[in-house]
């Protein structure tokens, strides 16, 4: 299914300041056709991206997560994005055990003068989530029917 | 155990130079025991030490932080000794570590679970390989192996790592920690194991004794659970929130968490919580070959970063 004609799903990227950020205000500016579903926030750095902002807001009800950063060596803050690249690896193994599709999250590096490769990134994961479908809302009726699926395996 | 009287002594020659002294005593019931604080000679003379010694006394070294602190840990509690002092949260001038060889501790809730219900224990005798509970005038024979902790059965640090004292023949035997448990989880469906945290997660009463018990959470007062201002948790009581501070703890204890277990022994509503922490060091292992609490010298995987990491791979798309 098409990314552009499907129903609009809720995709967060965390995007640091000085690459991707820049990056896609380049795509932006180059009038490049993107789908729509990424809502953007801005931090200061990869660096600042705390794995729980990903993990929040996958249990509050995003369909997937985007972190972008400078790539490896070009951080504005010399390290900020080496320290992410460990903490977002691991989060990205952590998540299976939680019943969290890890295809749901995902971090790449783009440059501010990579519009074109801040397009594909975004239609790729666009699409990906598509695929994927809406993330399984954590409700009542949804803690309910664990309930009764535990009692009855017991 | 044979090697009470011995550490009896060694604690009672260092008293005079310490504050305080943390081993463990019985506890309201022969079965439950209780840690104990030192402070006189005759104090001593209370100190247990056997199987039913479960509690990780290095929970208490950062409160008591700035005293001279004399601690007893088995093999599992001494990692947690050594990471607090890899990240300087204590220091190693006012730490006497006593340290012990330990064969494995009883898992209270195994034997709960075996008796059905568990109130006061009138008796409870020890043997090399057994132990026998008295309850409701009734003898109930278990076998030390069948009713240990599950972190025993895969213990690689039987002796304490770390000791100013050490008592006793130190154990050598090492088993294997192929982290099966975590495998045999994740072999399920997506959806069930999303069902099987929000079926567990729906008993949490935020209690938080997974954090009190936890000897790396140091942060006290600032703990992000209780805090407004970032405001991570809510006051609801949604699942999404007891959830979230499951993972928050076990965000913060990646690549520091000791696997001792005191999370999951402390959980009043015996809720898997282990099982996180475990996950996350399996990552930690395979990612950067590190293991907390092994190394005094050693660096946090998540506190450092090499410029090419061999087995992250650049995410090009």
């Amino acid at each position: 299914m098409s990314a552009v004609d499907a129903a609009e799903l809720r995709i967060v990227g965390f995007l640091c300041n000085w690459c991707s950020y820049g990056g896609a205000d380049t795509a932006g500016v180059g009038r490049f056709q993107q789908p729509t579903d990424l809502r953007i926030i801005r931090v200061p750095c990869s660096g600042r991206i705390d794995p729980l902002f990903v993990v929040k807001s996958l249990i509050n009800g995003a369909d997937g997560v985007l972190v972008s950063g400078c790539h490896p060596r070009d951080c504005h803050y010399s390290e900020g994005n080496f320290y992410a690249r460990r903490r977002l690896e691991v989060l990205k193994r952590f998540l299976p055990i939680l019943g969290i599709d890890e295809r749901r999250f995902e971090y790449t590096w783009v440059s501010a003068s990579e519009g074109q490769k801040w397009k594909t990134v975004v239609s790729k994961f666009t699409e990906r989530i598509h695929e994927l479908g809406p993330a399984p809302k954590i409700n009542e009726s949804m803690v309910a029917q664990a309930k009764a699926l535990a009692a009855r395996a017991v | 155990m044979q090697h009470l009287e011995e550490l009896k002594q060694q604690i009672k020659d260092k008293l005079p130079e310490l504050d305080v002294v943390v081993g463990w005593e019985q506890g309201f019931d022969p079965l439950r025991a209780t840690p104990l604080f030192m402070r006189k000679p005759e104090d001593v003379d209370r100190l247990i030490w056997n199987p039913l010694c479960v509690h990780n006394l290095a929970t208490y070294l950062t409160g008591l932080k700035g005293k001279k602190v004399g601690v007893v840990v088995k093999g599992c509690d001494s990692r947690s000794v050594i990471q607090l002092l890899q990240e300087k949260l204590i220091s190693r001038d006012d730490v006497t570590v006593f340290g012990l060889p330990c064969t494995g501790v009883v898992s209270i809730r195994k034997i709960n679970r075996q008796l059905g219900s568990l109130d006061y224990v009138e008796d409870v005798e020890l043997s090399e390989d057994s132990i026998t509970v008295t309850s409701n005038g009734q003898k109930h024979a278990f076998g030390l192996a069948d009713v240990a902790a599950d972190k025993c059965g895969r213990c690689q640090y039987h002796s304490a790592l770390l000791s100013d004292a050490f008592v006793g023949e130190p154990l050598t035997d090492q088993a294997e920690d192929d982290y099966a448990d975590v495998k045999a989880f994740e072999e399920q469906s997506e959806e069930d194991k999303m069902n099987h945290w929000l079926d567990v997660m729906d008993r949490c009463v935020r209690c938080y004794a997974c954090r009190n018990a936890c000897p790396m959470c140091v942060c006290r007062d600032h703990c992000v659970a209780q805090s407004r201002d970032p405001h991570w948790m809510t006051q609801e009581d949604s699942v999404q929130n007891k959830w979230l501070f499951q993972m928050i703890h076990t965000m913060h204890l990646a690549g520091r968490c000791t696997e001792c277990g005191e999370c999951e022994r402390s959980c009043p509503v015996s809720i898997p919580l282990l099982l996180l922490r475990r996950k996350m060091n399996k990552e930690i292992n395979e990612l950067f070959d590190y293991k907390a609490g092994t190394l005094i010298d050693g660096k946090p995987p998540l506190m450092s970063f090499k410029v090419e990491e061999e087995n992250i791979n650049e995410r090009g798309w």
